[in-house]
C-alpha cells in the first residue's frame, strides 16, 4: 500500500501508523455532555468501501493525515494533512 | 445419522455410499421463531444450543456464502482461557469446559487437542503481570502454571536460548489450552443443529431489516423476506455493516488479521507457544503444518488479505523465538476480518431495536469463544436475559466506563 | 541409464555427482535433480501423504506434487523440496521423505490397505471413543504418520536478506511473452526487472522444438537473454519467484541467491526476500498442464505430457523407453512427436477425441479412446485402454497425460480478482480487473501459441510504456509457431477404480463424490473436507480438474461450480527469507543508554526496557547475590550519593507561544502557571479517562518547555502531542520534537548530591539558588547542560543532562566523583526499590487500566479547564468505591515474602474470584525498613489503611497476612528531598 503524503510524496505503508476513523478529528468539548463524549470516543464509521481514516507519518515527517481509502479493495484515493486540507473542523 | 464404529465399518464395506448428508439444504420458510444471521461457528453454535438447551428449533441460520466462510475457517485454531479481567475469565472458562466435551456433545470429532498453551515473557515486569493473570485464572478455577526460564527450556527446548534479543524470562502455561480443527467445529455444530430441525440456509445474504415501531419483524434477504420473532446477529467481520442496516452505530472498527501455515512437517512442536515481545503465536496441526500468526495489520479493512510489513514482522518474531523453523516454507497466507471493539472485548447483548440481538466484536479471539458464545447468545435469545458468564459483555459498558480492557490500550481498536 | 544419446541443454562434458537415499549418482550441469534422477533410471521417489502410495516424478516444474525431498545435511537439511526445481550441483545430498524405511518398502503403506475406511471426512466421524483416547492414543499416532519432511531441529547457520527494488516494469516469467515484454521495455529505456523461478531463463522455449526465428527456440531465448543482460536498465533475476502481489504495486519475490548451493559462500545470503515496487507489471507465468483422472493414474511413470517433453528436449533424458501418450488436445500430439524424435518407442497416442487427425507417427494412433487402468507395483508396467466397447492392454513404462492447460494466473487473484471460465479454452483465465497495474500476457492469459505469447508480451509492455510516458520501439517479432491447440474437455474417465485428483494428499474422484453427497459440494467445503488442493503444490495440477469432476457430478460446468481463492505465496517461501536479518538477536534494534559501556565495564547485567538495555545493578567482589548490590546501592543513595542513567526516559521539547496552552490541555493539572526555571509533575490521561503517562515538565524559558515521559511511552506521547497540535487544535502555535536521544541524563541522588554537583557544574546549586523543582542551564566541564532539581528516588536529587555525545564522559566523571563521596552508580533494581519506598508508580501500576482516582491523583485533576480525558474519566465505571485503589502493603510477619502478581483476599475468605480484593503490583525488599514492602490496588483501599488482609498466590503457593498502609514508606512528608 502506498500513501501519498502531502509533505513527503508517495510512501510505503510501513512508514505510517494508521489510527482509524477520521471522526476522531471532531472532539467535543467537556461541556458537550456525556452522550457526545461517548459517541466521539467509541462510535465509529466502519464502512466496507470508501473510508476516511487518520494516519500518522510516524517514520516520516510526523504529519497526521486523513487518508481516503477503500476498505474493500485497499485502493488509496488520496491523503491530506489532517488539520488543514482535510477541513479540520467540518 | 449417528457416527459410530458400526456406521464407519458399514461404509468402509460399501464404498462410503451410506453416509447421510451432514445437513439438509432447505428453502427458507416464511417465518421463524428465531433467525440467526451468520453461518459461522458462533451462529451455528447458537442454533445448536437454542435447540439443545432451550428446545427452540424453529430457527434459521442465514449465511451469505458457505457455512464457515468467515473467520471460523480463517483462524489459527487456538483454544485457551488465559484472561485476567473478572468480566472475561468466567466466560472463557465456561468455553473451555464446553470444548472439553464437545466431541461427545456433537457426535463429531472436532480434534480438540489439549496440548498446552505457553505464553513467554521477557522481563520481570511481564513475569509479574503473568503471575497476576495466572492467579486470576486460578481464582476462577482454571489451570495455570507460572514457570521460570529453566522450566521453559525443559518444556520447549527447541526455543531460542542463545543469541536472544529478548531473553526468555519465563512463561505462563495453561496445560488445558490447545487447538481444535476449526472447520470441524463449524461442521459439527451445523450437523448437530440441522439434526434438531434448524434450517441452515446458505447463499442467503441479509440485505435489510424490517423494523416496525422499534421492533424487528424480519429480514430482507437475497432469497426474499423472512419473518422472525427474534433476530440475532453473529456476523464477525461484518458486524458494523449488518448493524448499520438496523440503524445502529457500534463501537467497532474492522481490521485484517493475517495467518500463515507451512508445508507439512514431521512433529516438532507439541504445544501452542506465544512470544512475548512482538506478537507471534504458533502451533503444529495434526497434518504437520506450522500454523501461526501475529498482530492485525493496523488499518481498517474488509478485504480479508494483508500486506508485507506485517508478514515480515510475524516471520521476524518467529525467527527470534525459534529460529529452527527458518527452513520451513510458508505454504499459504490468508486474512480474516477482526471486528475490533473499543476495549478489545466482545459484545453479547440486546440492541436498542427490540427483538434484535448482537453477538459480535470478537476482535481476533473469537474461535476459542465459539461454544460459550453460542451458549450465552442462545440464552439471551431464549430468555431475554444475559447469561451469567456473559453479563459483562454489555453494549452500554463503553458509555458507563465498565470496560474490559485486557491490553490496557484504551479506546483505540487497532491497539488491542 | 536413461540419458538420451544426444540433445538437451545440459553440459555433457562435465559430470556432477550427487546422492539420493545414499546412492551415489551423477548428472550434468543444467540438470535439475529430477532430470538427473530420471537419467539414472530412478522412478520411485517418494510416497503420498495419506495412503503412502508409491510416487514418481510427475512434472518438470514448480507444480510438482510428488517428488518432494530433503536436501542437504545437518543444520542445512531442507525438507519438502521439489526435485523438479532443484538445480543439480556437485555433491548434492537428497533423501526421500515420508516413507519408512524407504520409498521402495514403506511400512506406512498399510494405510493403503485401510483406504476403504479412510475416505473423505473420515477423521471427523471417528476417534471419539473412548473420550480420553484422542489426545493419548489417536492423535499422537496420526501426527506421527502425518507431516512430510523433517526439519533439521537446529538453528539455520545461513543468513537471509530483505531488500527493496524499484522498477518501471516488472516482468514475471521469462518465457516467450516475458522475454519479449522485457526486450520491448528495455529498448525503450525503462527500468525493467525480469524475474523467473527457473535457473535458466526461457521458460517453455527451452523445452520445445518448433522453430523460432528459424532456429531452435532455446537459441532465440539465449540470444534474447544476452541482449537483455547487456542493457544497464534491465535487471535479470533468475531463480527468483515472484510469490505475491500486494497493494500499491508491491510484489514479494524470493531470490535463491545461494539457495541452490550446499552452503552459501562466506557473507552471501542463502535467499533474499525482495519487496519489488513496480509502476507496472506483466505476468508472463505461462500455464500449467492438467492431468486427467483415470484409475491408477498415480503410478510412478505417469507424468504430465509437457513434462515428458521437457525431460526429452531440455534435459536429454528419457523417463521411459516404451511410452504412451494420453491426451484430449492437440498439444499431446507434440509430445508423441517428441517421443519418436528422441528415438523412443511410442506404444500409442491415445486421443480421447473422436474424428481428429493426429500427425503421422510410427507408433499407433488410437482416437476416441481412453485409459481405464494401469498396472505396476512400484512403477508403471502397462495400461488398459478402452476404445468404444473394445479394451486392450499395452505394456508401457511411461504414460504421458495431457488434459489441457491452466493459465498460471495465481497472482491475478491475490488482491481478490476472481478468475473467469473461458469455455472456448476450457480453462480459467484472468478476470478483466484484478491487480491494479498488472497486465497478463502469453499462456497466462490463455494465449497458447508462441507467436501469440511474443505478440502479447510486446503489446503488454507497449501499453505499460505508454502509461509511463515512454515510446515503445515496436521491435519486429520473430517468426514463430502459431497453432493454438484444440481441446475437448475430459475430466475423469468413467471407469471403476480409484482415480487420483490430488496426488499428494490422496484425494480421488470418489472422495469428491462422497463429499458432494455429504453436503460438502461447495468448492471451499470440498477443499476443506477432502484436503484437496491443500498439499504443498496447493492444487496446481489438481484444483481445476477437481472442479471439472465436481461439475460433471452435478451436471454443471466449472464456471457454475466456482473456484477457490488463490492466496500468496505462489510457491512456498522459507520463513527465514521473509524474516531476513531480523532473526534471533537481531530481531529488533538495540537502544543503548549513554552509560552502558561503563556499566558493562563494571560488570552490570543488562535488563530489557522496551528496546533499551539498562543496567540492572553493579556487582562487586564478595556479593553473594544481586540483593547485596541492590541493597548497597539503595544504601548509598539514602546515605551518600548515587548516580543513575535515566536517559531512556522520553524527552520532548515543546516551543511556541501556545506551548503552555497545549500543556494545559494534555495534563490534568495546570501548567500555564509554571514559571521559567521551574519544573512540575503532571499526569496525562487518555481520552477514555485512564492514566496514559506521567512525568515532569520543565519550563526553560518563556514558551520553551521540556517534557519527560516514561521510557515506554516516549513514542506514544509524542504521537499524542502531535495529534493534539495538528488534528485537534491546529490553531495552537506550538511545535514539539523528540530529543530523547539528544540528551544523556543522569540522576544524582542522595544527601551528598550537592557536594558531587559542586565538583561538576560551574553554577551555584545551593537551595537558595536552585531549590526543589527548579531547573536551569549549567556548564558541565565547559559543556552546556541542563540541571533539574527533581527526584524519583525520594532523596534530595537532581537530574543533569548534557548532549548525548558527552554522556559517556559525564557518566564516568559522575561515577568517579560519587565513589569519592562514598557513593556510586546505581541500577534499575535499586531505582525500583527507591521508588517503591517512596510510593512512586511506574508501568506496573500505570498499566492502562488504572485511573487517576485509583492512583490517588484525583486532586491533580483540574476542575477549571477541559483536558484530554476529562469527560472519559467522569464516567461512573471509572470512579467509586468498588474500584481498587493504590495502597502500600507490608507483611504482618516481617520475614514473610511478598510476590508481585499475587491477589488480595480478606481474612477467612475462600480463594475464589468473587472474593478478590485486588492485586499486588510491585514488591521489593526495603533495606531501610528491613522487610519486604509492596504497592498494589485494593478495593476501597484508601479507607482501609491499617486493616490486615491476605496476599494469596495460588501459582506459587503463598498465603500470608499483610497490612494495608499508605503507599509512602520512607519520608512520607518529603523532608529529605527538600532538605
Amino acid at each position: 500500500m502506498r500513501i501519498p503524503c502531502p509533505l513527503c510524496g508517495e510512501r510505503d505503508l510501513r512508514e505510517f501508523t494508521p489510527w482509524g476513523d477520521a471522526a476522531l478529528m471532531h472532539r467535543p468539548g467537556f461541556d458537550a455532555g456525556p452522550e457526545a463524549a461517548h459517541a466521539y470516543l467509541h462510535l465509529r464509521e466502519n464502512p466496507a468501501g470508501p473510508h476516511r481514516e487518520l494516519s500518522y507519518h510516524e517514520l516520516g515527517c510526523a504529519a497526521w493525515l486523513v487518508v481516503t481509502r477503500n476498505t474493500l479493495t485497499h485502493e488509496v484515493m488520496g491523503a491530506a494533512l489532517a488539520g488543514e486540507g482535510a477541513e479540520g473542523g467540518a | 445419522m449417528r457416527y459410530s464404529g458400526l456406521s464407519i465399518l458399514r461404509n468402509a464395506l460399501s464404498g462410503q455410499k451410506h453416509w447421510a448428508p451432514a445437513w439438509r439444504e432447505p428453502a427458507p420458510k416464511p417465518q421463524y421463531d428465531v433467525i440467526i444471521i451468520g453461518g459461522g461457528g458462533h451462529g451455528l453454535a447458537t442454533a445448536w444450543y437454542l435447540a439443545r438447551n432451550h428446545g427452540i428449533t424453529n430457527v434459521a441460520v442465514l449465511e451469505r456464502s458457505y457455512l464457515g466462510a468467515g473467520n471460523s475457517g480463517r483462524n489459527t485454531t487456538i483454544v485457551r482461557s488465559n484472561y485476567h479481567i473478572a468480566g472475561n475469565e468466567p466466560f472463557y472458562a465456561h468455553s473451555l469446559k464446553l470444548w472439553e466435551g464437545l466431541e461427545q456433545d456433537l457426535n463429531y470429532n472436532v480434534m480438540m487437542s489439549q496440548r498446552g498453551v505457553l505464553n513467554l515473557c521477557h522481563s520481570d515486569g511481564q513475569f509479574d503481570f503473568y503471575a497476576r493473570r495466572g492467579n486470576a485464572m486460578r481464582l476462577h478455577g482454571e489451570d495455570a502454571v507460572l514457570i521460570d526460564r529453566e522450566a521453559v527450556r525443559g518444556f520447549a527446548p527447541y526455543l531460542n536460548f542463545r543469541d536472544e534479543r529478548f531473553p526468555i524470562r519465563g512463561g505462563l502455561l495453561q496445560p488445558r489450552g490447545g487447538t481444535a480443527r476449526h472447520d470441524a467445529v463449524v461442521w459439527g455444530y451445523a450437523r448437530a443443529a440441522d439434526s434438531r430441525g434448524v434450517d441452515l440456509i446458505q447463499n442467503c445474504e441479509v440485505t435489510g431489516f424490517r423494523i416496525e415501531n422499534g421492533r424487528v419483524r424480519g429480514v430482507e434477504t437475497t432469497r426474499g423476506y423472512i419473518g422472525a420473532g427474534k433476530v440475532g446477529m453473529a456476523v464477525a467481520g461484518r458486524t458494523s455493516e449488518v448493524a448499520r442496516m438496523a440503524g445502529l452505530r457500534l463501537p467497532i472498527e474492522s481490521q485484517v488479521l493475517q495467518a500463515f501455515v507451512t508445508e507439512g512437517l514431521k512433529p516438532l512442536l507439541p504445544s501452542v507457544i506465544t512470544y512475548g515481545m512482538g506478537h507471534f503465536y504458533i502451533s503444529q496441526s495434526d497434518k504437520g503444518g506450522l500454523v501461526f500468526g501475529g498482530d492485525i495489520d493496523f488499518y481498517n479493512s474488509y478485504a480479508a488479505r494483508g500486506n508485507l510489513p506485517m508478514v515480515e514482522h510475524v516471520m521476524e518474531a518467529g525467527m527470534a523465538m525459534m529460529p529452527m523453523i527458518g527452513r520451513a516454507r510458508v505454504l499459504r497466507s490468508w486474512g480474516g476480518i477482526a471486528d475490533m471493539t473499543m476495549d478489545g472485548s466482545p459484545i453479547i447483548d440486546r440492541t436498542p431495536v427490540e427483538g434484535l440481538f448482537l453477538d459480535g466484536g470478537w476482535c481476533y479471539g473469537g474461535f476459542k469463544a465459539t461454544p460459550a458464545s453460542g451458549w450465552a447468545f442462545a440464552h439471551l435469545l431464549a430468555t431475554g436475559e444475559s447469561h451469567e458468564t456473559a453479563r459483562a459483555f454489555r453494549l452500554d459498558r463503553f458509555a458507563t466506563g465498565h470496560v474490559l480492557d485486557e491490553e490496557g490500550t484504551g479506546a483505540q481498536p487497532n491497539r488491542h | 541409464m536413461s540419458r538420451l544419446a544426444s540433445g538437451g541443454l545440459v553440459d555433457r562434458s562435465r559430470r556432477l555427482s550427487f546422492t539420493f537415499d545414499g546412492r551415489r549418482l551423477s548428472g550434468h550441469p543444467g540438470d535439475t535433480l529430477a532430470s538427473a534422477l530420471l537419467a539414472n533410471g530412478v522412478r520411485l521417489v517418494g510416497r503420498s501423504f495419506k495412503y503412502h502410495r508409491p510416487r514418481g516424478i510427475f512434472s518438470a516444474g514448480s507444480e510438482e506434487p510428488n517428488a518432494l525431498m530433503e536436501i542437504g545435511v545437518g543444520a542445512r537439511r531442507t525438507p519438502n523440496t521439489r526435485a523438479t526445481r532443484v538445480m543439480l550441483t556437485e555433491g548434492l545430498v537428497a533423501r526421500s521423505q515420508n516413507a519408512w524405511p524407504s520409498p521402495a518398502f514403506d511400512l506406512m503403506a498399510v494405510n493403503d490397505l485401510a483406504a476403504p475406511l479412510l475416505g473423505a471426512g473420515f477423521y471427523y466421524k471417528t476417534f471419539m471413543w473412548p473420550k480420553s483416547f484422542w489426545e493419548r492414543v489417536y492423535e499422537p499416532l496420526i501426527r506421527r504418520a502425518a507431516g512430510l519432511g523433517r526439519l533439521a531441529g537446529q538453528d539455520d547457520p545461513d543468513v537471509y536478506d530483505q531488500a527493496f527494488a524499484h522498477a518501471d516494469l516488472l516482468v514475471i516469467g521469462a518465457g516467450p511473452a516475458g522475454l519479449m515484454a522485457a526486450l520491448e521495455a528495455g529498448e525503450a529505456g525503462a527500468r525493467v526487472i525480469l524475474a523467473d523461478e527457473d535457473f535458466t531463463l526461457g521458460g517453455r522455449l527451452n523445452a520445445e522444438t518448433a522453430p523460432l526465428a528459424g532456429a531452435a527456440p532455446h537459441a532465440w531465448a539465449a540470444h534474447t537473454v544476452a541482449r537483455l543482460s547487456a542493457m544497464p536498465n534491465v535487471t535479470l533475476m533468475p531463480r527468483t519467484t515472484v510469490f505475491g502481489a500486494y497493494d500499491g504495486g508491491m510484489y514479494g519475490a524470493v531470490q535463491e541467491v545461494a539457495g541452490h548451493l550446499a552452503a552459501p559462500p562466506e557473507g552471501c545470503p542463502r535467499e533474499t526476500h525482495w519487496r519489488i515496487r513496480a509502476q507496472a507489471a506483466v505476468l508472463c507465468a505461462g500455464a500449467i498442464e492438467r492431468p486427467v483422472a483415470f484409475p491408477g493414474n498415480d503410478r510412478p511413470g505417469v507424468m504430465l505430457a509437457s513434462a515428458l517433453r521437457s525431460y526429452i528436449t531440455r534435459f536429454g533424458v528419457a523417463p521411459g523407453q516404451r511410452v504412451a501418450v494420453f491426451t484430449n488436445n492437440d498439444d499431446g500430439w507434440r509430445t508423441a512427436q517428441a517421443v519418436e524424435a528422441a528415438g523412443l518407442t511410442l506404444a500409442a497416442l491415445i486421443d480421447s477425441r473422436e474424428g481428429v487427425s493426429p500427425p503421422t507417427l510410427s507408433g499407433r494412433v488410437i482416437t476416441g479412446a481412453v485409459v481405464t487402468d494401469t498396472a505396476g507395483r512400484r512403477g508403471l508396467t502397462g495400461l488398459t485402454l478402452r476404445a468404444g466397447s473394445r479394451t486392450e492392454q499395452l505394456a508401457v513404462d511411461c504414460l504421458a497425460v495431457s488434459g489441457g492447460w491452466n493459465p498460471t494466473l495465481h497472482l491475478t487473484a491475490h488482491l481478490g480478482g476472481r478468475p473467469e471460465w473461458d469455455p472456448g479454452l476450457a480453462a480459467f483465465v484472468p478476470s478483466a480487473a484484478h491487480v491494479p497495474g498488472l497486465r497478463v500476457a502469453g499462456a497466462a492469459a490463455g494465449v497458447f501459441t508462441t507467436a501469440g505469447a511474443l505478440a502479447g508480451g510486446q503489446a503488454a509492455a507497449a501499453e505499460a510504456l505508454a502509461e509511463l510516458g515512454r515510446t515503445a520501439p515496436g521491435l519486429p517479432l520473430p517468426e514463430a509457431e502459431d497453432m493454438p491447440p484444440r481441446l475437448t474437455p475430459l475430466w475423469a474417465v468413467p471407469a471403476r477404480g480409484r482415480a487420483w485428483v490430488d496426488l499428494q494428499n490422496d484425494v480421488t474422484t470418489k472422495d469428491i463424490a462422497t463429499a458432494r453427497d455429504e453436503a460438502f459440494g461447495a468448492p471451499e467445503h470440498l477443499k476443506r473436507y477432502t484436503t484437496l488442493g491443500m498439499a504443498t503444490d496447493q492444487g496446481k495440477t489438481g484444483n481445476v480438474l477437481a472442479l471439472g469432476v465436481l461439475g460433471a457430478l452435478t451436471g454443471r460446468g466449472p464456471e457454475e461450480v466456482g473456484t477457490t481463492t488463490f492466496r500468496p505465496p505462489y510457491t512456498p517461501v522459507t520463513l527465514a527469507a521473509l524474516a531476513g536479518r531480523h532473526a534471533r538477536g537481531a530481531f529488533q534494534p538495540v537502544r543503548e543508554a549513554p552509560s552502558n559501556a561503563l556499566a558493562r565495564a563494571r560488570g552490570a547485567p543488562m535488563i530489557e526496557a522496551g528496546l533499551w538495555k539498562r543496567a540492572a545493578y553493579f556487582p562487586q567482589a564478595g556479593d553473594t547475590s544481586w540483593r547485596d548490590a541492590c541493597d548497597r546501592e539503595v544504601g548509598f543513595v539514602r546515605e551518600a550519593v548515587g548516580v543513575s542513567d535515566v536517559s531512556t526516559l522520553g524527552k520532548i521539547e515543546i516551543t511556541g507561544p501556545d506551548a503552555a496552552a497545549l500543556l494545559d490541555r494534555v495534563y490534568t493539572g495546570t501548567f500555564s502557571t509554571l514559571a521559567p526555571g521551574r519544573v512540575r509533575y503532571g499526569v496525562m490521561l487518555r481520552e477514555d479517562g485512564f492514566v496514559f503517562d506521567d512525568g515532569t515538565t520543565a519550563c526553560l524559558g518563556p514558551g520553551h518547555y521540556v517534557m519527560t515521559t516514561t521510557t515506554a511511552n516516549a513514542g506514544p506521547v509524542l504521537r499524542h502531542l502531535e495529534f493534539c497540535l495538528q488534528v485537534l487544535w491546529p490553531e495552537l502555535d506550538a511545535v514539539c520534537a523528540s530529543v530523547t536521544e539528544g540528551w544523556a541524563q543522569f540522576a544524582v541522588a542522595g544527601p551528598k548530591g550537592r557536594a558531587l554537583l559542586e565538583r561538576v557544574v560551574a553554577e551555584d546549586v545551593s537551595d537558595a539558588a536552585f531549590p526543589f523543582m527548579a531547573c536551569g542551564s549549567v556548564s558541565v566541564a565547559g559543556v552546556p547542560g541542563r540541571l533539574f532539581r527533581i527526584s524519583f528516588s525520594g532523596e534530595r536529587a537532581w537530574e543533569i543532562a548534557v548532549p548525548s555525545g558527552h554522556g559517556d564522559a559525564l557518566a564516568r566523571l559522575l561515577a568517579e566523583e560519587a565513589e569519592a563521596l562514598g557513593g556510586g552508580l546505581y541500577g534499575m533494581e535499586a531505582l525500583n526499590v527507591l521508588r517503591i519506598e517512596k510510593g512512586h508508580v511506574t508501568g506496573a501500576e500505570l498499566h492502562g487500566r488504572t485511573t487517576a482516582f485509583d492512583c490517588g491523583f484525583a486532586k491533580m485533576m483540574s476542575s477549571k479547564k477541559d483536558y484530554i480525558g476529562r469527560a472519559g474519566a467522569a464516567r461512573p465505571g471509572l470512579n467509586g468505591p468498588e474500584r481498587a485503589q493504590l495502597v502500600g502493603v507490608k507483611p504482618v510477619d516481617p520475614g514473610a515474602k511478598l510476590l508481585a502478581g499475587a491477589k488480595f483476599l480478606n481474612r477467612g475468605a475462600e480463594a475464589v474470584a468473587a472474593e478478590e480484593q485486588g492485586d499486588l503490583t510491585s514488591v521489593c525488599h526495603s533495606p531501610v525498613l528491613g522487610h519486604m514492602i509492596g504497592l498494589g490496588f485494593v478495593v476501597n483501599g484508601r479507607a482501609r489503611r491499617g486493616e490486615v488482609i491476605r496476599m494469596v498466590d495460588l501459582l506459587r503457593g503463598a498465603d500470608i497476612e499483610v497490612e494495608i498502609c499508605a503507599p509512602h514508606f520512607v519520608d512520607p512528608e518529603g523532608e529529605r528531598l527538600r532538605g
